[in-house]
């Protein structure tokens, strides 16, 4: 394993910069370091105005997600060791694709907030029982049923693998759908009906090609590709059904 | 502090908040070329394309059929064209990559739960390459006996 890896670092000011330029740094390639480790790095000893975000460094607080040699990556969970032991030199990090880029390796979320908020990801109760009923109490079977989807950490890996999403900037996005899928399928939640106008949409689920990448490059394993083909077929059975029974069903 | 500072302050005319120039990356038109996971993606869906002109292809053969002898001769003379031939080559390879792509991803769109578990995605693509297997030997047979 070489002892030293170069990083190329995606850089960008908004004051000086009309695009993005890759700048090289050299750093040490310990077993136990991940790329966020190399960046922290850089950052203490090398060039302080370097900026990324980060949190946890341990795979919780979804903050530290960057494109590593061209795939979206959590970069506390990406060790150097990983591609020196390719024979790699070089590891280019740049901000996550399909977002606006704010500075440096920063990416912008607001779009990606703002369309997490229209899904309505909480739990919604047409009919709010009183406190004295005590809490909802589930199955492990229940449970079993919208686990996979809630473990997302809205790192936004799936939207930079996502090519939909940069190709039609209105579509909802991998891990949105999911999350409103968590909640369809969760069997203290009402609220199908109410997310069905946003998610069986052009915007929503139709908008899905099923690439299949959000699958392939998320952390936590949620499968937002799944959840969303799952829904497809929701939406389609609960359309079909709407002819034979009057009022229709809930899509779930 | 002068009672005037209780104001509400006035807005400076042209006011604007904090708003940094962000760069807004563009997709290349060439997207799908650079990784071997859009290409791939990008032939399965071209090869519904190959799907079709199989169909089209049974259709024609159907029609001939229908109309007779004669038919059925310059259908068969059409299908010994070289380059009929090279289509249905390349269809065939997209078909059967068609074929596996979409059964592989059937069990992430249906997964089926027995037992409050859910079943194992290979084991809910299983059914599916059996049956492909079944109605192959089957077709293998009557052709060839």
């Amino acid at each position: 394993m070489a002892e030293k890896i170069t990083l190329e670092i995606a850089r960008y000011s908004p004051e000086q910069d009309e695009q993005p330029h890759y700048e090289c740094f050299e750093v040490p390639v310990h077993k136990e370091w991940v790329v966020l480790d190399a960046l922290n790095h850089v950052k203490d000893n090398v060039d302080g105005t370097l900026t990324y975000r980060w949190s946890c460094r341990m795979g919780i607080c979804g903050s530290c997600g960057m494109m590593v040699n061209g795939e979206p990556k959590l970069t506390c969970a990406t060790f150097l060791s990983h591609y020196a032991n390719q024979g790699a030199r070089k590891i280019r990090v740049e901000p996550l694709r399909y977002f606006p880029v704010v500075r440096d390796l920063v990416t912008e979320l607001s779009d990606f907030l703002n369309k997490l908020k229209k899904v309505k990801p909480w739990l919604i109760h047409e009919d709010e029982p009183p406190l004295s009923q005590g809490e909802f109490l589930q199955t492990p079977a229940q449970v079993d049923r919208y686990k996979q989807y809630s473990m997302c950490i809205n790192c936004t890996l799936c939207y930079a693998a996502c090519p939909v999403v940069g190709l039609d900037p209105v579509f909802v996005g991998p891990a949105a759908l999911a999350l409103a899928q968590r909640y369809n399928l969760d069997s203290r939640d009402q609220g199908a009906a109410e997310r069905t106008a946003l998610l069986a949409h052009p915007e929503g689920v139709w908008g899905c090609t099923f690439v299949g990448e959000c699958t392939r490059v998320c952390p936590k394993h949620v499968d937002p590709a799944g959840a969303i083909q799952q829904y497809k077929l929701a939406a389609v059975m609960s359309w079909l059904k709407s002819f034979v029974m009057p009022r229709g069903q809930d899509a779930r | 502090m002068s009672t005037s500072t209780l104001q509400p302050p006035k807005k400076p005319s042209g006011y604007k908040p904090f708003h940094p120039r962000w760069y807004r990356p563009r997709v290349s038109v060439y997207w799908w070329l650079g990784e071997w996971h859009y290409l791939k993606f990008i032939l399965r869906e071209i090869s519904s394309v190959f799907v079709a002109w199989f169909v089209v292809e049974t259709l024609l053969l159907v029609n001939a059929l229908r109309q007779g002898p004669a038919a059925y001769e310059h259908y068969l003379k059409l299908m010994q064209n070289p380059l009929i031939l090279v289509l249905n080559v390349v269809s065939l390879f997209f078909v059967v990559f068609h074929t596996i792509t979409w059964f592989n991803l059937a069990p992430s769109a249906m997964p089926v739960r027995f037992g409050g578990k859910r079943v194992p995605d290979f084991l809910v693509a299983a059914p599916s390459y059996i049956a492909w297997i079944v109605v192959s030997v089957g077709v293998a047979w009557l052709l060839l006996r």
